[in-house]
């Protein structure tokens, strides 16, 4: 008897949970599409960028397309089920938006072939997934040219997080510039093995500071770095997205991504039935990658040569990655002249000359 | 008027059937309210959290795949926990155990079938139980506390997978991110066609019945039983406790190393820094809310993984953050472990004949 009992209940709630899980703003007519955060939206970083692309999204396209987004995704296997839960959900087209989702986008993309997967950073593709990137070293030089011509010590300070090549190339591209203004500069590199944890963040800023460092980047997601550097009088520079409101002082500029074309091209795709699988790597000149405004503490000389460097690559006469280029051990790997193309750039995995770095 | 606690000759066996009912419910009561304190749909999160998984088909599997490692863990667990023996680094186990299942995969390179995978599977549960000899040797040895020694020895065994991930094992196709190259299909274990559901899930349905045979039926059972109710019972029936302490803390983390081979055998397949996802905290939980019986710890092996399913649900329907599931987690092993008290304890009214001065 209590067995039926419990049945009856069960199917009491379970209508309940199927109705609501039906929720009216889910329209039938709309093109559901769907976004996984590696950190929360609150981020004002990485993550905070993707989404104020969702949200451009939604006001280009809001009468024909919906936007589900989950945030907090982990780079691990726990990331399978919410890609699944998404395509269930009856997503059509689906941005995977960090490097670590790449294994599981290719994973739940061959088990939904009507579902277009769209994997930022990554380099795996497959008939429904697409990849695509943002040219940030180019934004990285800018940066370089500042850091070099304002540190009083020649020592820069790089908090990175994973020694894959879209965060070598930014290393290398900062390194570079900020040569080219102080051919002794030097750049420490400590990789925090996360893209965004910021009480391991701002203790690997403080570590690069006792090292000597008077000014320091990064390619973490969080604003606490820059927090910490405001505290000690030093500077450094946004990532992802303008981060002056957390340090007034301490920000000279910031590298912000602009996503929200791309993911305004990439749905009317899907609408108009053109959608296939692409790679793109937009930058500076797309308006991809964007510089923030300089802060008032950035130098006049320092203006004038960052914005040399801008508007070499906004007419395309600019390139960082043109030899001679020496790595760490002094060995030449870019001869002089010769320009490094994109193929090449995306599987970098060496550090140029000055780089300081524990592995 | 006032309340008395008074002490049961016995424990209650209806409180220690109905406490681990009252504090899942209790849970799901307290999350209701607060959540729509904070102005978050209260009961819309906890059905999602703790029903929608079991209701909606697809996610069976889900949480059939979540269970098994809690399920495993916690049957080992709640075996040292019955004599008295604390392992709370079972979550170490796991990643050690995993790790050398990784490693015997890697030995072999793109050789599979089923002896490499048996082989694999019986080096985690090896790694496993060696990891977890660790705190054994000295707890008998120098009597050091095994609570402190196994929990350190998590942190230890995270450095090592941080170590072998980013070092010797990285995938030298994987432009430098840390973590191993997928396992060649060959060397993975046979899911159920169509699903994600593979073999350690039947598994780990059926160790349930073993452990149970174990407890209830064999001399060891006993002897465990024993030595956990009183060591000096133990020593006057020639029962070596130091024994039970190396057996039991060695079967706990066999057992957990056995759910990491799985893990990576039958789920992952390739290590990486995401690997410790908290499935031997959790399994702690498990084995309390199963009150450290077998079968127990089969059924809070699902509820827990109920919960984790959900809270990844209630992340894109709600958007409440899937730590969530962690705080409810939480709130249920609280509520048990207060609810203990009404197992040996009764609760009297007392009408005061006199006012109550003291």
């Amino acid at each position: 008897m209590t067995m039926i009992s419990r049945r009856t209940l069960f199917k009491g709630a379970g209508a309940a949970t199927l109705a609501t899980l039906a929720s009216p703003a889910f329209a039938e007519d709309k093109v559901k599409v769907g976004f996984i955060f590696l950190g929360p939206i609150g981020d004002y970083g990485w993550t905070w960028a993707h989404n104020k692309g969702r949200e451009a999204l939604v006001s280009e396209l809001g009468d024909k397309i919906e936007t589900i987004y989950v945030e907090n995704v982990a780079e691990d296997a726990s990331a399978i089920p919410v890609l699944r839960d998404l395509a269930q959900q009856g997503c059509k087209l689906i941005f995977t938006t960090s490097f670590g989702y790449m294994d599981q986008t290719l994973e739940v993309a061959a088990e939904f072939p009507d579902v277009k997967f769209e994997h930022c950073t990554g380099y795996k593709r497959a008939d429904n997934v697409a990849t695509y990137n943002s040219r940030f070293h180019e934004g990285r030089a800018v940066l370089g040219t500042i850091a070099g011509k304002m540190s009083k010590t020649g020592v820069l300070g790089y908090l990175g997080s994973f020694k894959i090549p879209e965060v070598v190339l930014g290393v290398n591209s900062f390194a570079l510039s900020a040569q080219k203004q102080n051919p002794a500069a030097i750049v420490k590199v400590l990789m925090i093995d996360s893209w965004f944890d910021p009480p391991k963040e701002a203790a690997a800023t403080e570590t690069l500071i006792n090292l000597g460092c008077d000014l320091v980047t990064t390619h973490t997601d969080s604003p606490a770095p820059l927090q910490i550097l405001e505290q000690k009088g030093l500077f450094g520079f946004g990532q992802g997205a303008d981060m002056s409101a957390f340090a007034p002082n301490a920000h000279l500029t910031a590298i912000e991504d602009i996503w929200g074309p791309y993911y305004i091209d990439r749905a009317k795709a899907i609408l108009e039935g053109t959608w296939t699988s692409t790679d793109t790597w937009d930058g500076m000149v797309d308006g991809e990658v964007v510089i923030s405004p300089y802060s008032a503490a950035v130098t006049a000389d320092a203006a004038a040569a960052a914005d040399i460097v801008k508007a070499g690559y906004m007419d395309g006469s600019f390139n960082i990655f043109t030899g001679p280029i020496y790595d760490q051990d002094g060995v030449e790997r870019v001869k002089a002249g010769e320009v490094m193309g994109l193929g090449d750039l995306a599987v970098m995995d060496w550090f140029v000359k000055g780089v300081e770095s524990a592995a | 008027m006032r309340i008395k606690l008074e002490k049961r000759r016995e424990p209650s066996m209806a409180m220690l059937v109905t406490t681990p009912i009252a504090s899942v419910l209790l849970t799901m009561l307290i999350g209701i309210v607060v959540f729509d304190l904070i102005g978050i749909d209260g009961f819309k999160a906890v059905v999602d959290i703790f029903l929608s998984p079991l209701l909606v088909s697809y996610k069976w599997q889900d949480v059939a795949v979540k269970a098994a490692p809690l399920i495993i863990i916690a049957l080992g667990l709640s075996m040292g926990n019955r004599a008295q023996v604390w392992n709370i680094g079972a979550e170490g186990q796991y990643v050690i155990g995993a790790l050398c299942s990784a490693g015997v995969g890697i030995a072999f390179g793109q050789t599979g079938g089923f002896f490499v995978v048996l082989l694999m599977i019986a080096a985690g549960v090896a790694g496993g139980g060696l990891w977890a000899a660790v705190p054994a040797w000295l707890r008998t040895k120098f009597n050091v506390n095994e609570i402190l020694s196994s929990l350190m020895l998590t942190y230890v065994s995270f450095q090592v997978l941080g170590y072998l991930v980013g070092g010797p094992w990285k995938d030298p196709n994987g432009r430098n991110f840390p973590a191993t190259a997928p396992l060649a299909d060959s060397q993975t274990l046979p899911v159920w066609p169509d699903s994600t559901v593979h073999l350690g899930v039947l598994i780990a349905l059926i160790l349930p019945f073993v452990f149970w045979v174990i407890m209830a039926r064999s001399e060891f059972g006993y002897q465990v039983r024993v030595v956990g109710s009183s060591t000096t019972a133990a020593r006057h029936g020639g029962f070596d406790s130091k024994r039970t302490i190396w057996a039991t803390l060695i079967i706990g983390g066999a057992m957990a190393g056995l759910a990491g081979a799985f893990e990576f055998v039958g789920v992952l397949h390739k290590m990486d820094l995401g690997f410790p996802s908290g499935y031997g905290f959790t399994a702690i939980i498990v084995a309390f809310l199963g009150r450290l019986n077998p079968f127990g710890c089969l059924i809070a092996g699902i509820v827990l993984a109920v919960t984790y399913v959900g809270g990844q649900m209630a992340q894109t329907s709600v958007h409440i953050p899937n730590s969530t599931a962690g705080i409810f987690q939480a709130m249920m092993l609280f509520f048990i472990l207060a609810s203990d008290i009404l197992v040996r304890y009764r609760i009297r009214l007392i009408a005061s004949t006199k006012a109550a001065g003291v």
